[in-house]
């Protein structure tokens, strides 16, 4: 094929040089050492465990990175990532808090707590809250059905709780990231 | 021979190719399994069940689409558990779908409201929770509204099995699973061409063209004051639109459109076709150009406009080998507000231009920032052939009646070879037969190329020997074929001069615009394609003026305004250029 153009209009290397500046070193190396296996693809989900892992979460610049590197259609890569309850799309906040909706918990109310805490929030199950401090999620059953309905806050144990226990709780733990800040700065 | 194996159908014995699938063992005696996500055209993912039927030994439905007939199989289509099964399936897709048929752009042609219609669904047992997402209605071209998904999947292989595009997906999972791009985001900012195709093949109205009939309407209103209005016409509508009206597929019915349009109350009614042919003078003229040196081949053809943003997405690094010419709809548009504006004496501020179209991606080409006008865009609406035959029949035109009448001048005539420009390599035989006079000084002895036509998916290639010199072309419709096409010639397999690209399969005849088949015909089928295909080659066998350059009005427009084909003032009027755009596609 002639090619006589002058100025290239050739944007990729361009936009893999902003790829691969997304992505450490070692997802880099694991990618590049299996793009030109056959059936790659089917590393996606490694990785994009690999990223998890490294980030946190998994950002839109970060799948894109992986879409395009791994050449794998970015529909399906976010496809993929939306389908497994694995992967987190938004950054973790500083503490996680995990409601139990296992059964003695349940029939112990935990659902008026849950309400209460995304009021409180502000956010629903799966999302973070705007500070950045707190993430709800949702679990079943952590043991400890003596004290239903439990909340664990980070690795602590919380319960029996009611919803009007909830605003307390959390102002705690505001009260403990703002001595952090005080303490650490940079956290 | 491949071997036979007898199974039984509601009692009676068959003998089938082995490999049959169930549903097509049935067809072939001339019963009918109902089914909804399948397509003839595209992969095979049983995923609706609608086609399930009942089959001695199993405790459970299978799927006749996916299961493949075996020896001694005895299979039931319509026993009461399946007729019950059947029905039930259907009620729980319309059960989370909503339930405003009369308002929507499917009434009528709807393959989920024609199944629960046949399946006898009158009642609804299973109410609940429906799923409820937003309208992705910001799109240039297509619209997604994902509350009338049933998940078929269609859709995602179109995208990415005949597109090659792989812009859709599926996202989250069970009740919330939702279709779209990469990050549900909007279509335009997604890898989209706007093809169109994905409104192709949807059963349902989860995606449909951007409508542009309401500004064409009020365009139109009386009393009109500022406005004069024209329309102008695709070759690739008169070959479809009668299939709205009930005439057989592949009708052409030119003279009876222009009636149409005359009685809606458009104030000149022209013909693409005459830019189609103005493209072949600018485009001939270009390929011979490179051809003495200069400029980079093979020179790719640049009408479709889901191929150009394919381009600018996908193969961004070719872009010096597109044709700068706009598309044949740029031209008759910009023509329009500059040579027809001129001789009415119009400003053309106050001239409306309206496009009609076989392709959805057309109104993104519209909207494109390089095609103004002192600020203005050069085409005001773009409506396919399914919006214009709404309007028709909205208007009350009794289309099947109308006498024929003719387009208007100085833009409605066009030669045979702008009319096969909607048939996918319709434009390579029009190029070539203007090409072959400017090397040869004479037409072509035969000027029908049969070596580049035919409407199935293959990449047709012919070379063909012009005043000593032998040229190489090559045809692809489909982006998926395109991109085969394109790695052979990155690759240096391949040594064109020339190569014929357009987006849809079978060309703008089966564009993402064109009017939906009757339920039961299935969009990319073979026959409705060649019928379409044919409509227009036989316009073209019956003219008498078959060359671009033989076209007089486009002769009379070199003569009294463009000067010489690339001229500086056709350069500027004429040509367009290709930036390389994100997000890039996967190739």
């Amino acid at each position: 094929m002639s090619d006589c153009c002058p100025c290239s209009t050739d944007n990729w290397p361009e936009l893999e040089r902003g790829f691969r500046a997304m992505l450490p070193e070692d997802i880099l190396a694991f990618i590049d050492a299996h793009r030109h296996q056959e059936h790659s693809e089917s590393l996606l989900i490694a990785t994009l465990h690999q990223v998890q892992a490294h980030f946190g979460h998994l950002g839109p610049g970060h799948l894109e990175a992986v879409a395009q590197l791994m050449q794998i259609p970015l529909a399906k890569v976010t496809g993929v990532a939306t389908f497994y309850h694995y992967f987190r799309l938004q950054p973790r906040g500083r503490y996680l808090i995990n409601v139990c909706l296992g059964t003695a918990c349940y029939v112990k109310g935990a659902e008026k707590v849950a309400q209460k805490l995304q009021d409180e929030l502000g956010i629903r199950f799966g999302e973070t809250s705007k500070d950045g401090i707190f993430s709800l999620e949702s679990t079943r059953c952590v043991g400890t059905c003596g004290l239903a309905p439990v909340v664990m806050i980070g690795d602590e144990v919380h319960g029996p709780l009611t919803p009007s226990l909830v605003p307390g709780l959390l102002e705690s733990y505001l009260a403990r990231a703002a001595e952090d800040l005080v303490t650490d700065p940079s956290r | 021979m491949s071997q036979m194996i007898s199974l039984k159908i509601d009692g009676e014995p068959i003998l089938v190719p082995a490999g049959t699938t169930v549903m097509d063992a049935a067809e072939t005696l001339g019963i009918h399994i109902p089914r909804l996500c399948y397509h003839p055209e595209l992969s095979l993912e049983g995923n609706c069940r609608v086609c399930v039927v009942q089959v001695e030994g199993f405790d459970h439905c299978l799927a006749s689409c996916a299961t493949t007939a075996w020896e001694g199989m005895e299979v039931q289509t319509n026993s009461p558990v399946i007729r019950e099964a059947r029905r039930d399936i259907v009620e729980l897709l319309l059960d989370n779908h909503p339930k405003d048929c009369q308002t929507c752009d499917r009434d009528g042609i709807c393959e989920l409201q024609n199944l629960a219609y046949r399946m006898g669904v009158r009642e609804r047992h299973f109410e609940g929770r429906r799923k409820q997402f937003p309208i992705d209605d910001a799109g240039a071209s297509v619209v997604r509204n994902a509350e009338k998904c049933i998940l078929c999947g269609r859709c995602i292989r179109v995208c990415g099995e005949v597109q090659g595009v792989f812009n859709l997906s599926q996202h989250g999972r069970g009740f919330t699973t939702v279709v779209g791009p990469a990050n549900l985001a909007p279509m335009d900012e997604s890898a989209c061409i706007q093809c169109g195709q994905c409104v192709s093949v949807c059963p349902t109205a989860a995606f449909l063209e951007q409508d542009h009939t309401e500004r064409v309407w009020k365009a139109l209103g009386f009393p009109r004051t500022d406005k004069h209005v024209v329309v102008t016409t695709a070759p690739a509508i008169r070959a479809a639109l009668g299939e709205a009206f009930g005439l057989p597929m592949g009708t052409p019915v030119t003279g009876k459109m222009v009636t149409a349009l005359r009685r809606m109350g458009f104030d000149a009614i022209f013909d693409v076709n005459f830019s189609a042919d103005l493209t072949i003078m600018e485009e001939a003229h270009e390929l011979l150009k490179r051809l003495e040196g200069g400029g980079p081949l093979p020179l790719l053809t640049s009408c479709s406009p889901g191929w150009v943003s394919f381009l600018e997405k996908f193969y961004p690094e070719l872009i010096p080998h597109m044709s700068s010419c706009k598309s044949p709809m740029q031209m008759q548009s910009t023509l329009i507000k500059t040579y027809y504006a001129q001789q009415k004496g119009l400003d053309p501020k106050d001239i409306y231009v309206v496009s009609v179209m076989p392709c959805v991606a057309k109104k993104f080409e519209a909207a494109r920032p390089e095609h103004v006008l002192d600020g203005m865009p050069t085409t005001d609406a773009v409506i396919t052939t399914r919006e214009l035959a709404q309007m028709i029949k909205s208007y009350g035109i009794d289309f099947t009646r109308l006498p024929d009448s003719d387009f208007d001048h100085p833009l409605g005539t066009s030669s045979g070879a702008g009319d096969i420009f909607g048939a996918t390599g319709g434009v390579m035989e029009a190029a070539l037969r203007t090409a072959a006079f400017k090397l040869t000084g004479k037409n072509l002895g035969n000027l029908e190329l049969t070596e580049v036509r035919g409407v199935t998916g293959e990449i047709r290639e012919a070379s063909i020997s012009l005043a000593g010199r032998t040229l190489n072309v090559a045809v692809a419709n489909g982006l998926q074929n395109a991109k085969v096409l394109l790695e052979a010639v990155k690759r240096g397999e391949k040594d064109y001069h020339l190569i014929e690209i357009m987006a849809c399969p079978g060309g703008c005849i089966c564009g993402g615009g064109q009017p939906y088949p009757p339920i039961g015909t299935y969009t990319m089928n073979h026959d409705l394609a060649r019928a379409r295909a044919k409509a227009l080659y036989s316009i073209d066998s019956a003219k008498t003026l078959r060359c671009s350059h033989d076209n007089p009005d486009v002769q009379k427009l070199y003569a009294d305004f463009l000067g010489e084909p690339l001229s500086h003032r056709a350069h500027e009027l004429l040509h367009t250029h290709y930036t390389a755009r994100t997000p890039r596609g996967i190739r």
